[in-house]
């Protein structure tokens, strides 16, 4: 586990996203985006991890993460995600879902599209009418699916105004692939399960933990009978036949780590510490 | 829903003396209010209110003021209502300095952490966490350089006084030592020096810059004797008139006696060699040896310690420290910590020459340099506008056990109340209060009182942050608050008509009385819908059914649905039957479970026995009888009564025709 550069931000970071490489590039992550939440004002904000020529005015090193732009968030940023190379999608505790386009040239974050009123307890036509926080989103390029307190699943183009789709339910989500598997919880620890076959034989630890949100990274390997072997292990209900290897990423536990995201080799954190963590060199 | 319980005791303390932690003034004290509140008024800026007219109340927050009118009158006799119905909460505007400030906290927060958890006995540890944050400290001061000048002078002075207290306090150096610290000390806070020094030596012609002879005399002010050489080997080269005494200037630069950090000689051997040194410098003075240069001469001043030498250059010295750390240099180079106060006293004197008075941060450094720790402290307290500063500061002089404990009368320490005192104030911050929680930890007698009282205030407008909220409070086992924070979720939730969030919130709770409330709900919704919400929920409750008998009977009546999906009859049967025996089922619901026993008595096969058929018939005239004769009823109310009555025949005729059909059964199996 190589250098880990940590920044204090003045924000609690809800959420941290890469984003995403386009296909068949051989560049590493350069870019993520981040969540506020708890303040008064809130912002999304995008990073670079770029290597750098100079100092900058901070004083800060090579490989320490710059703030690129941000943008003003109303609510809470509860979760967030790329919709495409220069689109964020985001849901809001207001129960608003809003697209936001990253300009290149220069440097700018702006509104794209918003659905406000989203998620709802009591709907914008009734004389009481309250917004339900909308707790997660996921987007497969036309579409966004946002989920809610008020136990709404809504399906929105990115094209259109009104829901495509509306389903009252109550869901979770589980991403899922195999060899590695990274953890971040809520009592500040972040971990990495590494079931990948060619380490040898190791006993596995068993953290406590509190609330964890798990993210599994792509997988390295491409290989069909790895990844069997590497599914059984997972599933493996007897630790001691556990090929796991188990480390702590984070050199401090102080406050929740709330959101993580890995692309590649690299992985980035945001914390109740107001501060984010970022890694270029996971599997060094 | 802090406001509130301020406002609450915000219009009691009116009309009582106040507690510990405000300060609250009724309205007939109201002459010993504030300077800032009576400017407040006179300027008229709180709008609508009359002050001339009507007294004021205030009372203090954590980080804000709660102001309002009162009733009382100052001159005639009062009206009976206040002519301006508002409650004002007066801020300070803390925008520009927040995002600096936050990153300080946050930091210092994870080092705080870091402190407590060491043992107490590793001094050279706790050492170093203080460095760290002086480090941080350093590192937001330069951050800082682009904003306003009041936040860079605070956290520099912020920083000056820590690192003093760092070498009087905490690295104890001894004579000799001591010197050197202070430094260090001066050189790391006088920071013109470099940006002169960059001038001139970026300059074609570094000896005739006008600045040049400034350098060199801040340089030899700073003890920074190697550097001033240098310069002056530029001026030799430059005018070869001056080499040689400039040389001799050097050569005397060169050899003053200091105590390295490696050196191994006693103190008695530097005091004697520099005796000599001294002396040495007194003789080239009594020669006049360097009479043809001024600059020289006064340097050669400076370095005999010369007082009044010394004062012309208030200029570059620029504070009584400075004075204070190069007089000692030249003069006593080998002080005691004991006789620093003696000399910080003098020198203070001396440099304001009586034309300006000391500011805050002179007493707090004078009191530094008495070693009056408490004194430090509180002065800090008063100059500075947050409790952050003194908080760590008394935190880590009370891990390095310098403080004795004085036990202030409302029962915990001085290190407690600062650290009390900062948490609360984070608590009222939106963001902050998450940092607070680790500080109310490590308060032994009121920390947890206090964090009691302040979690159960946090505004919680997502179910993640209640959720982060009830984590804090059960890893403590706070329950109590863990029961209140689930009510409320629980209440907000049956206004939502989230009846499924809300009863997972009554369970988390714990609290009966609100389940059996949201199974009533759910009740109701059945009856009027025909089927229930949140399916996944109730059919999965397991032992957490047994909260209440309300949500038993509903977790029970989901059971019998199921019973009666998977066709196990007979089971259904005597559970319906039993639910209405044992008394769980609400009356008002009798008449759904009896409707539910119908299809179970139409069947084919007899399912209820003879036994069973009687404990049902005699449920149904419990339940009719009871029923109130009305007197006059509407039309509305006449068709449900049909309704019921037709119900009510359709069941006596079911049970009369299962009642005959078991008994036959029964009869006839039992000769067998």
């Amino acid at each position: 586990m190589e250098e880990i550069y940590a920044k204090f931000v003045s924000q609690k970071i809800s959420k941290t996203r890469w984003r995403p490489l386009p296909p068949g590039s051989l560049q590493t992550a350069e870019t993520f985006a981040t969540g506020s939440w708890d303040n008064e004002e809130n912002y999304v904000s995008l990073w670079s991890i770029g290597d750098f020529g100079n100092l900058d005015s901070d004083g800060g090193f090579e490989g320490d993460h710059q703030l690129l732009c941000d943008i003003r968030h109303h609510g809470d940023v509860m979760d967030l995600q790329f919709f495409d190379q220069e689109r964020i999608v985001t849901a809001s505790s207001t129960g608003c879902v809003t697209v936001f386009l990253h300009h290149p040239n220069n440097q700018t974050l702006s509104v794209n599209q918003q659905w406000t009123t989203a998620h709802y307890h009591a709907g914008p036509g009734s004389p009481s009418y309250s917004s339900a926080p909308c707790t997660g989103v996921v987007c497969n390029n036309p579409e966004i699916v946002t989920v809610g307190e008020d136990g709404r699943i809504n399906l929105f183009r990115a094209d259109h105004k009104e829901a495509v789709r509306t389903i009252v339910w109550e869901v979770h989500f589980h991403p899922s692939n195999p060899d590695h598997l990274f953890t971040c919880s809520e009592d500040g620890s972040l971990w990495h399960w590494d079931a990948s076959t060619d380490i040898p034989e190791k006993s596995s630890l068993f953290h406590q933990g509190g609330r964890s949100s798990t993210f599994l990274s792509h997988s390295i390997s491409n290989q069909a009978n790895v990844h069997q072997s590497v599914i059984s292990s997972w599933l493996s209900t007897d630790p001691a036949k556990d090929r796991i290897e188990i480390t702590s990423l984070l050199p401090s536990r102080s406050l929740s780590v709330n959101s993580l995201d890995v692309l590649g080799p690299c992985l980035v954190c945001g914390t109740d510490a107001e501060a984010i963590y970022v890694t270029r060199h996971l599997f060094s | 829903m802090l406001l509130q319980d301020q406002l609450c005791s915000s219009l009691k303390s009116v009309f009582q003396p106040g507690r510990h932690g405000g300060k609250c003034f009724s309205a007939r004290r109201a002459r010993w209010l504030t300077p800032v509140v009576l400017a407040l008024w006179e300027a008229e800026v709180i709008p609508g209110v009359n002050s001339k007219k009507n007294q004021m109340c205030f009372d203090w927050g954590p980080g804000e003021m709660l102001v309002c009118e009162t009733s009382f009158s100052k001159k005639e006799k009062s009206e009976m209502v206040p002519s301006c119905p508002f409650i004002y909460i007066i801020r300070k505007d803390v925008d520009v300095y927040s995002q600096i400030l936050r990153k300080l906290f946050n930091e210092s927060h994870g080092i705080f952490l870091g402190l407590q958890r060491i043992d107490e006995e590793l001094t050279g540890k706790s050492r170093k966490s203080q460095i760290a944050v002086a480090v941080g400290l350093r590192n937001d001061c330069r951050v800082s350089q682009g904003l306003l000048y009041p936040l860079v002078s605070i956290l520099s002075a912020m920083e000056l006084i820590w690192n003093l207290c760092e070498i009087l306090f905490i690295e104890v150096a001894p004579a000799g030592h001591l010197l050197l610290h202070l430094l260090d000390w001066v050189r790391l806070h006088v920071c013109e020096v470099d940006s002169l020094s960059a001038d001139v030596l970026g300059s074609e012609n570094p000896s005739n810059h006008d600045s040049f002879w400034n350098l060199v005399t801040i340089l030899v002010l700073q003890g920074r004797l190697d550097e001033a050489r240098q310069m002056l080997s530029k001026e030799a080269d430059a005018s070869p008139a001056s080499a040689g005494i400039c040389r001799i200037m050097g050569d005397l630069m060169r050899t003053m006696p200091i105590l390295s950090p490696g050196n191994t000689q006693t103190l008695t051997e530097l005091e004697l060699k520099w005796q000599h040194w001294h002396e040495e410098c007194e003789r080239y003075l009594q020669d006049s040896t360097f009479a043809t240069n001024p600059h020289l001469e006064s340097l050669l001043k400076i370095m005999l310690g010369d007082e009044a030498a010394l004062l012309e250059q208030k200029e570059l010295l620029s504070n009584w420290y400075h004075f204070l750390v190069t007089r000692l240099l030249y003069s006593n180079p080998t002080v005691k910590p004991i006789d620093l106060h003696y000399y910080a006293q003098s020198s203070l004197d001396l440099f304001l020459g009586g034309e300006s008075s000391p500011e805050p941060l002179d007493n707090i450094l004078l009191a530094a340099f008495e070693f009056d720790i408490h004194q430090v402290i509180k002065e800090c307290s008063i100059a500075l506008s947050n409790w952050w500063f003194v908080a760590h500061l008394t935190d880590l002089l009370d891990h390095c056990k310098l403080l004795q404990s004085h036990n202030l009368y409302f029962g915990s320490n001085m290190r407690e109340f600062l650290l009390l005192e900062y948490a609360s104030g984070l608590f009222a911050h939106p963001s902050l209060w998450q940092l607070g929680v680790d500080y109310f930890d490590y308060c032994p007698k009121l920390g947890r009182v206090s964090l009691e009282l302040h979690i159960e205030r946090i505004p919680l407008n997502t179910e993640q942050k209640a959720l982060k909220v009830l984590r804090i409070c059960e890893q403590r086992q706070m329950t109590e608050q863990v029961r209140s924070i689930c009510k409320i979720l629980a209440m907000k939730a049956v206004r939502n008509n989230r009846l499924g969030s809300a009863l997972s919130w009554s369970i988390r709770a714990k609290d009966a009385a609100f389940a059996t409330l949201v199974s009533d709900r759910f009740l109701r919704d059945y009856c009027e819908r025909g089927c229930f919400s949140d399916l996944d929920l109730i059919d999965n409750l397991g032992p957490a059914m047994m909260l209440s008998d309300r949500l038993t009977f509903l977790g029970k009546y989901r059971e019998f649905h199921h019973m009666y999906g998977e066709k196990r009859f007979a089971d259904a049967a005597s559970l319906l039957l039993s639910l209405m025996t044992s008394r769980i089922a609400p009356r008002s619901f009798w008449m759904t479970l009896l409707t539910d026993a119908l299809p179970l008595l139409e069947q084919k096969q007899v399912i209820f026995s003879a036994e069973q058929t009687y404990e049902l018939m005699q449920c149904l005239e419990d339940l009719t009888s009871r029923r109130p004769v009305r007197g006059e009823s509407d039309i509305q109310q006449l068709q449900d009564e049909d309704i019921e009555t037709t119900k009510v025949e359709m069941l006596r005729l079911a049970l009369a025709r299962n009642l005959a059909r078991a008994i036959i059964r029964e009869g006839s199996l039992e000769g067998s």
